[in-house]
């Protein structure tokens, strides 16, 4: 707990070695407060993963980080850049919708239910967002694709439409598409939690292959097991708040609070 | 019927052993539907009736209605109808997607002006339309470019010309083709909007969230993710929508614009007093082009629905793998 406020209130810059950080952050939808001040910080290829009932603000918060939903106060900032707002003489200007897009190209994100585009092929779908929002040319864009596809197992599956997938299969291209932007920071909505349970070891693999090779990963989930082993930093969060953070072992084995030692009897 | 224990074969198996003569087919005498036969009955005595007052009744005096429905004026006519046609439908598609992303932006006085229109050209009937819009020359009898409301404020100013850069004959701009093009793809765009609105709105809203994960701008994601796959739900209401607009043609001669096919079919009736072969002309003209029409918009369904038969040509595989878990 104590090492996530104690930085809080510092501006990170490019250089400094925090991916993300959280200060604060609330949100609300009406009269629903869903997050109730939310502070994290996640360090360059660290992989956090957060979890908790659900409910308690875990899926609003990832989409927070880019700026899927507006946080209602606090800040967020990723890469040093404070998400969705430019802060100019004390003053915060909402950025306009095409600076928010900027912004998002070097946060990749997986869905729960994979949201593939249904019109296009899987190459396709990789293929677009380098293409479409980079201005890649369609030559090197498809050869990255093709590769990206053959690193997630997916090498035949090119031609094919998403349908046409197990979800295990559409999980693992849409980790692709997101790849395909080289980006800086994954987040992960509940990754498996769509899939069949013998589909869900090679999705986990492919994140497992990701984290080894450094990238920065925010992931939640329900999959202690993961959590225990790829993770860098536990977050366990109840009723919009973090209850409790650390190293995924510890918390795992020795959690502090009560909340946190109740829900993990509970899904161990 | 028991089973011995012994017996490895059950006594409602579901094959029979190889050596087996193959089971004997049911053989029933079918329910009988007496009242079938007499509608049939009937029917077909009212079809031979109306063939043979198609071949007899003088009235269609068909020699004259085929040397007619070819003649110079009529297939004029006919392109005028087509050319009318498609291009209001053009227009009209262009106009309700415009309108629909009004309709759904988040801009308060776009969402009202969307809904103006759309309240105003589905309330006004399309020959109350072409008739106004044919009259619109009453309104102004010519079209100035200029800074709007120069004669309020700029005497205030001491000039007392006026600021109008460009004026031109409003009968020269609107010739009756152009009010009757405005006045159909105007009423066309206000159901075009209503339908390509619902189009959007049944994209799920986690394609539009996928797509701004990657860095899409607002216009970016339409173009490319939402409209394509709206696409499926649009293109059905729409060839509706065209056949209408082709029909609705025939209201433009009171505009008066009088090249279309229906005023020139019934000009030749009058003029020949034989009228009736040359309405029967008309339905013939009208169910042709029609036809094309439904055959082109069959054609244009299956290449939208390309991803979804594949999937099924694969048996639907994964497809129950996405369930519809609401995230948190």
């Amino acid at each position: 707990m104590t090492q996530n406020t104690a930085e809080a209130g510092v501006v990170t810059g490019p250089g400094d070695d925090r991916m993300v950080v959280a200060e604060n952050v609330h949100k609300s939808f009406g009269r629903l407060e869903v997050l109730r001040g939310i502070d994290l910080e996640v360090r360059r290829g660290e992989v956090a993963c957060v979890v908790g009932p659900s409910g308690s603000g875990k899926s609003t918060f990832l989409r927070c980080i880019n700026h899927l939903e507006k946080i209602s106060a606090g800040k967020l900032w990723v890469d040093g850049q404070l998400m969705g707002y430019r802060q100019r003489a004390g003053k915060l200007y909402e950025l306009h919708d095409s600076q928010v897009a900027r912004q998002r190209r070097g946060i990749g994100m997986v869905f729960q239910n994979f949201n593939l585009f249904p019109h296009m092929t899987v190459l396709g779908n990789v293929m677009e967002a380098p293409v479409r929002v980079k201005g890649e040319p369609r030559s090197a864009a498809r050869e990255r694709a093709l590769e990206l596809l053959d690193r997630v197992g997916l090498a035949d599956k090119a031609p094919e439409y998403p349908r046409q997938l197990s979800g295990g299969q559409q999980q693992r291209a849409a980790i692709a598409r997101a790849l395909a932007m080289h980006p800086e920071l994954m987040l992960f909505d509940e990754p498996t939690s769509a899939l069949d349970p013998e589909l869900v070891g090679d999705v986990l693999d492919v994140m497992k292959g990701l984290a080894e090779e450094g990238m920065t990963m925010i992931v939640v989930t329900h999959e202690m097991g993961f959590a225990r082993e790829v993770g860098d930093k536990l977050v366990f969060m109840d009723g919009g708040v973090v209850v409790e953070s650390g190293e995924p072992r510890g918390v795992l084995s020795d959690p502090r609070h009560e909340r946190t030692r109740a829900f993990l009897s509970k899904v161990l | 019927m028991s089973t011995t224990p012994d017996d490895p074969r059950p006594a409602h198996g579901p094959a029979a052993p190889a050596g087996q003569s193959p089971p004997e087919p049911v053989k029933a005498i079918p329910v009988r539907h007496p009242g079938r036969w007499v509608a049939a009955g009937f029917l077909l005595l009212f079809a031979a009736m109306f063939v043979h007052m198609l071949v007899t009744n003088p009235a269609f005096d068909w020699p004259f209605l085929f040397e007619q429905m070819f003649s110079a004026p009529v297939l004029i006519g006919v392109r005028t109808t087509i050319i009318l046609a498609a291009v209001s439908l053009a227009l009209g598609i262009a106009i309700g997607i415009v309108v629909a992303v009004m309709r759904l932006s988040d801009n308060p006085v776009l969402v009202s002006v969307a809904w103006l229109y759309t309240w105003f050209f589905r309330a006004v009937p399309r020959i109350v339309l072409c008739v106004l819009f044919g009259n619109v020359a009453i309104l102004y009898q010519t079209l100035e470019l200029g800074i709007p409301f120069d004669n309020y404020w700029l005497p205030l100013l001491g000039f007392e010309d006026g600021a109008r850069f460009y004026s031109v004959p409003m009968e020269t701009l609107l010739s009756p083709f152009v009010a009757a093009v405005i006045a159909l793809s105007l009423s066309q765009g206000a159901y075009m909007a209503e339908i390509v609105r619902a189009g959007l709105l049944s994209v799920d809203k986690g394609q539009t969230e996928a797509a701004q994960a990657l860095g899409m701008n607002q216009g970016l994601v339409l173009r490319r993710i939402t409209l394509p796959q709206a696409l499926r739900v649009i293109i059905p209401p729409t060839g509706n929508e065209a056949t209408a607009i082709m029909k609705d043609t025939s209201l433009v001669s009171a505009i008066p614009l009088t090249t279309e096919l229906f005023f020139q079919l019934q000009q030749i009736g009058a003029r020949t007093f034989n009228l009736f072969p040359m309405l029967v002309a008309a339905c013939l003209w009208y169910l042709a082009i029609t036809s094309v029409m439904m055959a082109g918009q069959y054609y244009l369904e299956q290449a939208f629905s390309r991803s979804d038969r594949s999937a099924r040509g694969a048996g639907g595989a994964g497809r129950g793998a996405a369930p519809s878990v609401q995230s948190e």
